[in-house]
């Protein structure tokens, strides 16, 4: 049963969205979702180097040997996780430095590689397009959704605007480490709820 | 064999086209980068520190090497005298360096404002070293011959609550900073006077 271009592209968006269904990804998720801007952020990024990799990874799928193709797939994908930080660090620099770290670490994000290995080294150029894009923005909502969520309680803003106002004490637990893993524990469990 | 030769032949085309690129990009994107850079991680620390001054001290700029690297400083001129640097130092954070512009006066040997640059620091907690001008201003007016530290190992800095490492840092960056000026100082005096001309 092939499946259209619509479903490879839809269901990155939810029944495969990467860091609640398939629960991978989550150096990034649970790292860098302090605000909603760095969630979105992360996320385009992750986003294009998904798609890019995933066009060419397909592009090349006859001529890659099979026993070196991890190889080959990591070549393409840190060459366009550089061309990302290149380019972020040269025009969206405040956003630069607050990912930092996390940007060269998408070469060894999980999502990536998957789908590189398990979809577009299977399929062709259009399926696999769909696919990386899918996948891309579904892991763009979530980082973006995780991030509103801290954000808003654990800095009492949105989008940098103050939701609160002055008085607000901010929730601080929420921005830290253990807030994320509640947080994303939380949203896995509202996931399920909506699933029965 | 011949699958061998085709590994070797992929890897290869690949690795060199990845390598092509990037280099390609890299060097389209350096100015852009530097000038970034300047723009908004320097330009407002210096700018801070610098206040008032009649000039711009990010054009005003010029380089010494200190051992094997090459430092930055930026130039304020006050009362129509250059009398004033700024320059950058890095202390260990909570989580990675933090990176601290120091302004010192050439002629009274105290420091004249601090402000920081990078960081990593957690949002809320040690990020307030950049964000509360309170903290930073406890630092106008040491003099540079002291190491500058906490209240809490004994100095005369006020920790900022909750992020005692992050305040040691940036009082770690200023020492260094009071270290790399004496080190430099002659050099300093002797570049400074071509911006009094």
């Amino acid at each position: 049963m092939a499946k259209t271009i619509t479903q490879e592209f839809t269901k990155g968006l939810w029944a495969e969205i990467p860091p609640f269904r398939l629960v991978l990804g989550l150096c990034p998720v649970l790292g860098v979702t302090t605000t909603m801007e760095n969630g979105i952020g992360m996320g385009l990024a992750t986003t294009f180097v998904l798609l890019c990799s995933n066009i060419l990874v397909s592009a090349l799928r006859n001529i890659i040997p099979p026993k070196v193709r991890i190889a080959c797939f990591i070549i393409i994908i840190a060459t366009f996780v550089i061309v990302v930080e290149l380019v972020m660090q040269a025009y969206t620099y405040p956003l630069f430095l607050r990912l930092g770290l996390f940007i060269p670490l998408i070469v060894v994000n999980c999502i990536v590689l998957g789908r590189a290995e398990a979809f577009a080294s299977k399929n062709g150029l259009l399926p696999s397009m769909a696919d990386g894009l899918g996948i891309g923005i579904g892991f763009t909502l979530s980082l973006a959704a995780l991030g509103a969520i801290r954000e808003i309680f654990g800095t009492g803003t949105f989008f940098g605007a103050s939701v609160f106002g002055a008085s607000y004490q901010p929730f601080t637990f929420m921005i830290q480490a253990p807030g994320a893993f509640v947080c994303l524990g939380l949203m896995l469990c509202i996931m399920n709820l909506f699933e029965k | 064999m011949r699958e061998l030769i085709k590994m070797v032949v992929v890897l290869t085309v690949l690795a060199a086209f990845s390598g092509g690129l990037l280099a390609g990009l890299r060097n389209g994107t350096a100015a852009q980068i530097e000038k970034q850079q300047l723009e908004f991680v320097k330009g407002p620390a210096i700018k801070k520190i610098l206040e008032g001054a009649s000039n711009d001290p990010i054009s005003d700029r010029f380089k010494i090497s200190d051992g094997n690297m090459q430092r930055s400083f930026f130039v304020g001129k006050f009362d129509g005298k250059a009398n004033t640097v700024a320059f950058e130092s890095f202390g260990k954070g909570f989580a990675g360096e933090v990176g601290l512009m120091v302004g010192v006066n050439l002629e009274t040997d105290k420091i004249v404002g601090i402000a920081v640059t990078t960081h990593s620091e957690t949002p809320g907690l040690g990020a307030m070293a950049k964000d509360d001008p309170g903290f930073t201003a406890q630092f106008k007016g040491f003099s540079i011959t002291k190491p500058i530290k906490v209240t809490n190992d004994g100095g005369q800095v006020n920790a900022i609550s909750g992020a005692t490492i992050t305040s040691r840092a940036v009082c770690a960056a200023a020492t260094d900073a009071e270290n790399i000026y004496q080190k430099l100082k002659p050099q300093l005096s002797e570049k400074i006077k071509e911006f009094n001309k």
